[in-house]
């Protein structure tokens, strides 16, 4: 029998468990949950406790209740705020880079640098669980870059971003551009205090990604549908890629671009180079 | 893995209000857009739980269902996921109404003596 639910489980026949059970508390309260089982952890005192004790009120001891009503990500959000207006202060467009990993940030980033450095002025932050790889490739085309090691976090935090920019110190009324860590899935809930999100989307993805992901398509203002000089060696239908992302988000600004062909960048760059204006402090 | 940072800012909100008092319950609300999964919360609270004022606070986690509002024609349509059509008159321009909650509803401390 399990030790931790007393359902007919074994031990050693544990996997992955989530039937519901009913519990009475001391106070003679019924209710019924489900959670998972997992081997080796049903002996394991937090769940024990974490999951059934569910000490209503504990005999003996008094306790009070406190209404929060606060948002989980409130901390998060309100370094986001305290970042997005510092850049706001300073006329710096800052852009979260998001997508899953290979689909050609880094890349894309270094052509865009390459191209507009001589008219533009440039910071880059990247994130990446390992390695400094990817700022040496940006320092590379001249252009100032903090890496920031996540070590096994998954997405970058408004206080990371935070500390990114105090060694950064990005110029006045400057491109900020903010590589996030490859991966569809968590940066989308978290801000930076980025004035957008631009997802890169690349045309050896399956068409359908943005409806598997529809997050991060839903918080993104600009879809860049990278490596399209490889749709004639490829089934991919670009204008089906298009039309699922518009479905989960009909605001999307869509630019079909390659790194290596130049296409689409110039309309890529002007779309930059307005928003950069948005941004301007008046003098 | 998201769950786990949203997990360590649940403890940390919780124990900055518990201001030294012990934590005998959590109440959560986590909405099924939200793109946060109630069972790996449930898996990494007691991890996190861990050596603060939380440890052996039991978590109680309210689900919210999705729901959108048809921009078209008004009718509430149920949503399991982002993207949906209303059923009523077949538009895709469906606004969330509900289920994106990630909020700490309530937490229950022991009275200082």
């Amino acid at each position: 029998m399990c030790v931790t639910c007393g359902c007919g489980n074994t031990e050693e026949a544990l996997t992955l468990h989530t039937a519901e059970h009913e519990h009475v508390h001391a106070d003679g309260t019924r209710h019924t949950h489900s959670h998972p089982h997992i081997p080796g952890f049903a002996a394991v005192p937090f769940r024990d406790a974490a999951l059934h004790s569910h000490a209503a009120s504990v005999p003996g001891r008094d306790t009070r209740t406190l209404q929060l009503e606060s948002q989980i990500l409130g901390k998060n959000q309100v370094t986001a705020e305290r970042n997005r207006s510092r850049l706001a202060a300073r006329g710096i467009l800052a852009l979260n880079l998001v997508s899953s990993p290979g689909a050609g940030k880094t890349t894309l980033l270094e052509r865009t640098l390459t191209d507009l450095k001589s008219e533009l002025r440039f910071g880059v932050i990247e994130g990446d669980q390992e390695t400094s790889n990817d700022a040496e490739r940006i320092r590379a085309t001249g252009v100032p870059a903090v890496q920031i090691n996540t070590g096994t976090g998954c997405h970058l935090e408004a206080d990371m971003l935070q500390r990114a920019l105090e060694a950064l110190d990005p110029a006045p009324e400057s491109l900020l551009m903010i590589e996030n860590v490859g991966n569809l899935v968590c940066p989308a809930l978290f801000d930076l205090g980025e004035r957008a999100k631009v997802v890169i989307f690349s045309v050896t993805e399956g068409e359908d990604k943005p409806l598997k992901y529809p997050h991060m398509f839903a918080a993104a203002e600009v879809l860049l549908l990278s490596k399209t000089d490889l749709l004639p060696h490829i089934r991919f239908d670009i204008d089906l890629a298009a039309s699922h992302a518009l479905s989960v988000n009909p605001r999307l600004r869509i630019f079909r671009v390659s790194a290596y062909s130049g296409e689409g960048l110039p309309q890529w760059y002007g779309w930059l180079k307005s928003e950069l204006a948005l941004c301007r402090v008046p003098a | 893995m998201h769950e786990l940072s949203i997990t360590r800012s649940v403890v940390a909100i919780v124990a900055e209000r518990a201001a030294g008092r012990r934590v005998t319950r959590v109440r959560l609300q986590i909405g099924a857009l939200s793109a946060v999964m109630p069972e790996a919360v449930r898996f990494c609270f007691g991890v996190c739980a861990a050596d603060t004022p939380l440890a052996g606070a039991a978590l109680q986690i309210d689900e919210i269902p999705g729901l959108g509002c048809c921009d078209d024609c008004g009718a509430h349509v149920p949503l399991d996921a982002l993207v949906g059509r209303c059923p009523d008159c077949g538009t895709a321009s469906l606004r969330v109404i509900a289920g994106r909650e990630l909020n700490i509803k309530e937490m229950e401390v022991e009275s200082c003596v």
